[in-house]
């Protein structure tokens, strides 16, 4: 994991002193509430519909036990003992006091954390694949070039008031589970025939108002290229993006109007001038970031015998065989897995964790995965590196502490925007809906046979719950006041990324469960062996769901 | 007179800026003395102003740096506009300006930046700052320039980024 130097720590001290400046100049009334606006997003302070809101960092989702208690700690000394984990892998807490900001982020700074352009107009924190460097389809380990891309990103002087919020995620995998077709930038890495290292580009994706899937406008960016071609890329977004209307201003709006080939076109011309300045990577550059993502010092372990004592433990414990089967992953280091804890037990908003959980995580990380953990952006946490040997004695402990809910990937595995229980945005509540559907498929049995379904929902247009790419997507609406939730099907954020279709008419939350459930039910009556939701949907078509959804009750 | 921050220190403004014309910028009147004209104005009125020494340009924030380009070193000083804070296309243009087009006199913030701006705006290559709120403290407002003293990227007043800088 990225340490720290004197550079950064000096970088983050002078931000801290920064913000603490502004906050007082805020209260004693010499900054402006409009001004002071960007200065608090851009040090991740939200005015939300209870409280502020506070966004810290995780860089590209990592982050060590000793973080972890630092989180736990201001959880229970200056929140109300929770805190949330979001879709860009971030830590949220809900109840902040403005006046106590400047002191949560003086001691998020002794361990290396922040808040820095976790909100506002700027370059927001990148984020990547949960199992990078453990997983066996990766091509190239996508942290280093994560946490050149956080560097460059951090405190950028031409960069920090664009046009709208900016996002970049990255992966290293065949497989991507960042999402890179629905952000801002997306960078895919790729190897070329002579086995070097490259990014293909995307540029434009996003979700939100205008949803839309990203165009590949470089197919191969050699990696010594990749800060130059970003600063072109933002250039061009910063000068030529629309100002006017804050629906419009994205960067994927943009790309639309000029088309991508144009778009591409003025990239290239403005890249020409910076591509040979001093951002080219230089070599030491890219092993000094590759040095801080080793291997951590794994044993020798036998897989087949490990693999044959966790069969034998999963077969006398049929709930350890389901955790198995569904939260732990393989690994590309003989006998060891990652395992991902569930933050979506039934009746916990998705996401939220408590300061006691942080802690607990933070012992497990220590005694079970070299003192690191991965937040994920379906709002889990995952601890990378554990021994199988090891795998029953953590399933217990996690069990205990209330994340061992073994439903990764399945329909209660819900990605869940805070709604309008928390966010001054939202045009409905979205907690709610997450769990009377987790309450609708309570039969794990059931669930398992369903296989992987993305059910994603959000409280409003803005799509933090990202519903525009869950196989089923649910979006709150307002009526005329009354809350409503509209379902969209056939989304998908992986490498065939899509965006959903909206069903129809929207619903009213009591019948939501139902909806569902009729949904599941087409699936299941149309399915072929193996078939997943998506795979059906894509093949049958809406419109069997419709009827049987739309249907005069008889 | 009134007074900008420049270099650092807090000195005389002795430059007058000439809003943009209501009508055609061919026709608009360019007074005598030290002025700040559109660059609308300066394109339009270029062989008549050609001779004069005390003239600088500004841009607004919908205005390329290209229209002043390879011209830039015939000011003494131009001008980037923000007609509001929270629209950031200065930085770039100031960017340009600098890198691109190898001005090295007076480039100055005009109109409604704040003072939270300057670190960054220093860093894209400007060194003048004349606020449009006649109210502002300039000395407290000074004092900003010195928030942020080590930087990741590369920039105007530090080419070499952190990672060419590293021990």
């Amino acid at each position: 994991m990225y340490i720290y130097d004197e550079y950064d720590n000096s970088i983050l001290r002078q931000r801290v002193a920064q913000f603490r400046g502004q906050t007082e100049r805020f209260l004693a009334g010499e900054l402006p509430p409009e001004q002071f606006l960007p200065l608090r997003l851009q040090n991740g302070l939200y005015v939300q519909r209870l409280a502020p809101m506070l966004r810290i960092n995780v860089p590209y989702g990592m982050i060590n036990s000793t973080q972890i208690r630092k989180l736990a700690h201001i959880a229970r000394h200056y929140d109300k003992g929770y805190c949330h984990v979001s879709t860009r892998q971030n830590i949220q807490y809900n109840w902040p006091d403005l006046t106590e900001v400047p002191d949560i982020l003086s001691e998020l700074a002794d361990v290396g954390m922040h808040g820095t352009q976790s909100s506002g107009n700027c370059i927001r924190n990148t984020t990547s694949d949960q199992f990078a460097g453990t997983a066996p389809d990766e091509i190239v380990d996508p942290r280093p070039y994560c946490e050149i891309i956080r560097q460059w990103s951090s405190f950028h002087p031409e960069f920090a008031f664009l046009p709208r919020k900016f996002k970049i995620a990255v992966t290293g995998s065949t497989q991507d589970r960042a999402a890179v077709q629905v952000h801002d930038i997306g960078l895919q890495i790729l190897l070329n025939e002579k086995g070097e290292v490259g990014f293909q580009v995307y540029v434009g994706g996003g979700l939100g108002r205008t949803p839309c899937i990203g165009s590949a406008i470089r197919d191969f960016l050699p990696e010594e290229d990749l800060l130059s071609y970003l600063e072109a890329i933002l250039r061009v977004y910063n000068l030529y993006g629309r100002r006017d209307n804050k629906y419009k201003a994205r960067i994927k709006i943009l790309v639309r109007a000029l088309t991508p080939e144009v778009f591409a076109q003025k990239v290239e011309a403005e890249w020409q001038y910076l591509k040979d300045g001093y951002n080219k990577l230089t070599r030491d550059e890219i092993e000094r970031a590759k040095g801080f993502f080793t291997a951590p010092a794994y044993d020798t372990i036998d897989n087949a015998a490990a693999q044959a004592a966790v069969n034998a433990q999963a077969s006398e414990s049929v709930a350890f065989g389901k955790w198995l089967q569904r939260n732990v992953r393989e690994h590309k280091v003989p006998g060891y897995a990652a395992v991902t804890l569930s933050l979506k037990p039934t009746g916990v908003a998705p996401g939220d964790i408590t300061d006691s959980q942080l802690e607990i995580i933070a012992n497990l990380a220590d005694e079970f995965s070299f003192g690191e953990a991965r937040t994920t952006h379906e709002q889990n946490i995952v601890l990378a590196d554990v021994k199988k040997t090891e795998l029953f004695t953590l399933w217990q402990k996690a069990k205990a502490a209330g994340f061992a809910t073994p439903n990764i990937g399945t329909i209660t595995d819900i990605i869940c925007c805070p709604g309008g229980d928390f966010c001054s945005l939202a045009n409905a509540k979205s907690i709610p809906i997450a769990e009377a559907i987790q309450r609708q498929f309570e039969d794990l049995d059931y669930v398992y046979d369903l296989g992987d379904i993305d059910l994603n929902i959000s409280g409003c247009m803005n799509a933090c719950g990202h519903h525009h790419v869950g196989h089923i997507g649910i979006l709150g609406v307002d009526k005329a006041g009354k809350e409503f939730y509209q379902v969209q099907l056939g989304g998908n954020a992986s490498n065939d990324a899509s965006l959903g279709d909206v069903l129809g008419p929207s619903f009213s939350a009591e019948d939501m469960p139902t909806v569902i459930q009729k949904l599941v039910d087409v699936y299941l009556a149309n399915r072929t062996a193996e078939e997943l939701f998506i795979d059906t949907y894509r093949r049958i078509g809406a419109a069997p769901f419709k009827e049987k959804v739309y249907a005069k009750a008889n | 007179m009134p007074k900008l921050i420049k270099d650092g220190l807090i000195v005389e403004n002795t430059w007058t800026l000439i809003a943009k014309p209501e009508g055609e910028a061919a026709a608009a009147e360019v007074p005598a003395g030290q002025v700040i004209i559109p660059v609308s104005v300066w394109l339009a009125q270029k062989e008549t102003l050609q001779t004069r020494t005390d003239i600088g340009v500004w841009l607004d924030s919908d205005e390329s740096a290209e229209l002043i380009g390879a011209e830039a070193n015939r000011f003494p000083v131009i001008g980037v506009n923000f007609p509001l804070f929270m629209d950031g296309r200065a930085f770039s243009s100031a960017r340009l300006l600098r890198e691109r087009y190898g001005f090295t006199g007076e480039l100055r913030a005009v109109g409604n930046f704040i003072r939270d701006q300057l670190c960054y705006l220093r860093r894209c290559g400007v060194n003048a700052f004349a606020f449009a709120n006649p109210e502002i403290n300039l000395d407290e407002a000074a004092k900003s320039l010195q928030d942020l003293q080590e930087y990741y990227q590369a920039a105007v007043d530090q080419p070499l980024p952190l990672f060419r800088r590293r021990a």
